[in-house]
């Protein structure tokens, strides 16, 4: 692996920076590999990452249907905040947020993680009794979180619209600091990189078509459009496919996929120092790097794999964000598209053994995983390594919905669910 | 946005509609008798069809009734519509599109 430092950038410039080299291997499959990793987003690719380096284990090998990093990882609005409700969902979002703080020096590729702070907007009263519960919630699980007034939010935010003449008024807002957001696909090259150092295999255009078990029913490899790849551990982190590769080993899970989209206009200069979210008007939005400005919408209410929605979706989150920032009112969206977002019934993932021996799942993030990357890969990892859950992510069991476990964060989720 | 034919009214815009998720969904014959398995199956677990799927739509904004669909996820055309109470009408071999 070719380190990255200003030395080496200085090196390279005298090359006419001609001496890069590409980032990981174009691997071909292996006959056999001692785990693998379907799904070559951010969750897959830091799992293999975390295999390698924390576990040992690197005969390993990501297996994506398309090119790393191209589902959600490339399509969610990159926003990192872990102000959860409860307590099994507070530990598992900050365990991950942690890990963004010195993710660009583990990895030694620039992540861009930018702490510039969430704020959640209450629009009613309802909202503001949710946030504060939420505010005190977080506080007591060490999770920074703060009440804003209308007129704090405002100096946060300078654009925001604090007139009380609008449908749905600022009240307050809820702030947390150390939230922000990461430039998404640096996420998944960078994983892809330290992986590949390691001895990780990434393995593009092979989709997995089957499950081969034995006769006790434990996992013996997978079929690919590539061929047939032995293993005794696979672990699944296809997002919205997620119950299509399970299928191949008879699992059904509690999931639905469904079309989330996002937009962003074209560039201006920085006009938004942080991120705005609204549960009550589904609407989000914040400013890239280029200063393109990212906006999120909610899902679209049918079930669907075709990674794009309603038009009447979009619209309806840009009315919303136009009266809550009327400076953008004149701006042109470039482009909008959609991911397959994969939900559970209580909005919480699922990062478990599964009832196959040897077969392991990480999946249900629904609108936020990406957020949650380098945790979930983390404790994902461990699981898939030691045959069983990280303290962490025990309580995200598949078994929780037949047991009347669920970690119920359909309100705290920052999205319209 | 999909234009979806309500048995009743005919081709509507969807935002006249709501959806209402998997169709055929039957309740417990004898909810005091059904295990955490089979509540688990009625109340979670659904189908997410990668394909031909049967779901429930409502007329929300016009009749106000409630009907069932054929629709393939991965193109999101509908290949059918129906009235609830109705079984799935049997598609041509290839009907999907």
């Amino acid at each position: 692996m070719q380190k990255f430092s200003a030395w080496s950038l200085f090196k390279e410039a005298f090359g006419g920076h001609q001496g890069w080299k590409s980032q990981y291997r174009r691997a071909t499959p292996k006959a056999e590999y001692d785990a693998i990793i379907v799904g070559g987003g951010g969750h897959g690719l830091g799992a293999a990452y975390y295999l390698a380096a924390e576990h040992g284990l690197t005969n390993i090998a990501v297996v994506e249907k398309g090119w790393i990093g191209g589902g959600n990882t490339g399509r969610n609005t990159t926003i990192i905040r872990s102000n959860y409700l409860f307590d099994e969902s507070a530990r598992l979002y900050d365990h991950s947020l942690k890990m963004w703080e010195d993710l660009s020096q583990v990895l030694n590729y620039n992540v861009m993680f930018s702490p510039r702070g969430v704020m959640m907007l209450a629009h009613t009263v309802h909202d503001m009794q949710v946030i504060k519960r939420h505010v005190h919630a977080n506080r007591g699980n060490g999770v920074d979180n703060e009440w804003l007034s209308p007129e704090q939010a405002k100096e946060f935010c300078p654009i925001l619209n604090v007139e009380q003449n609008i449908r749905y008024p600022v009240l307050g807002a809820a702030l947390q600091r150390r939230g922000g957001t990461a430039r998404h696909d640096t996420v998944a090259w960078g994983y892809a990189r330290a992986a590949d150092a390691l001895g990780v295999d990434i393995i593009e255009n092979c989709e997995v078509t089957g499950i081969r078990r034995d006769a006790q029913g434990a996992v013996e490899g997978i079929e690919t459009t590539r061929g047939y790849i032995r293993s005794r551990k696979v672990g699944v982190s296809a997002a919205g496919h997620t119950s299509v590769v399970l299928g191949y080993a008879g699992i059904k899970l509690p999931l639905e996929s469904f079309p989330l989209q996002a937009l962003v206009s074209e560039p201006v200069k920085p006009i938004m120092p942080c991120v705005v979210m609204s549960n009550t008007i589904h609407a989000y939005m914040s400013q890239s790097d280029k200063g393109e400005l990212v906006i999120g919408a909610g899902t679209d209410a049918y079930n669907s794999y075709t990674q794009r929605g309603g038009l009447h979706i979009s619209a309806h989150t840009l009315e919303s964000i136009c009266e809550l920032f009327p400076v953008v009112r004149r701006l042109k969206m470039l482009r909008n598209w959609g991911g397959i977002v994969d939900t559970t019934p209580d909005r919480s993932p699922i990062i478990a053994k599964t009832p196959v021996k040897g077969l392991y799942v990480n999946c249900g993030w629904g609108t936020g995983g990406f957020k949650a990357t380098p945790g979930s890969a983390h404790v994902f990892a461990w699981t898939i390594a030691n045959d069983e859950p990280h303290p962490i992510n025990a309580p995200f069991t598949i078994e929780r919905f037949r047991d009347g476990l669920l970690i119920d964060e359909a309100a705290a989720a920052a999205v319209a669910h | 946005m999909l234009i979806i034919d309500c048995p009743y009214c005919g081709p509507r815009p969807e935002p006249e509609f709501a959806h209402g998720g998997q169709a055929h969904v039957a309740r417990p014959a004898d909810p005091s008798q059904a295990t955490d398995q089979e509540w688990l199956e009625f109340l979670y677990l659904r189908h997410n069809t990668r394909g031909v799927f049967a779901e429930r739509w409502r007329h929300a904004r016009g009749c106000g009734r409630f009907f069932n669909a054929l629709r393939d996820t991965t193109t999101d055309h509908f290949l059918a519509t129906y009235r609830a109470g109705e079984k799935p009408p049997v598609l041509p071999a290839g009907g999907a599109r």
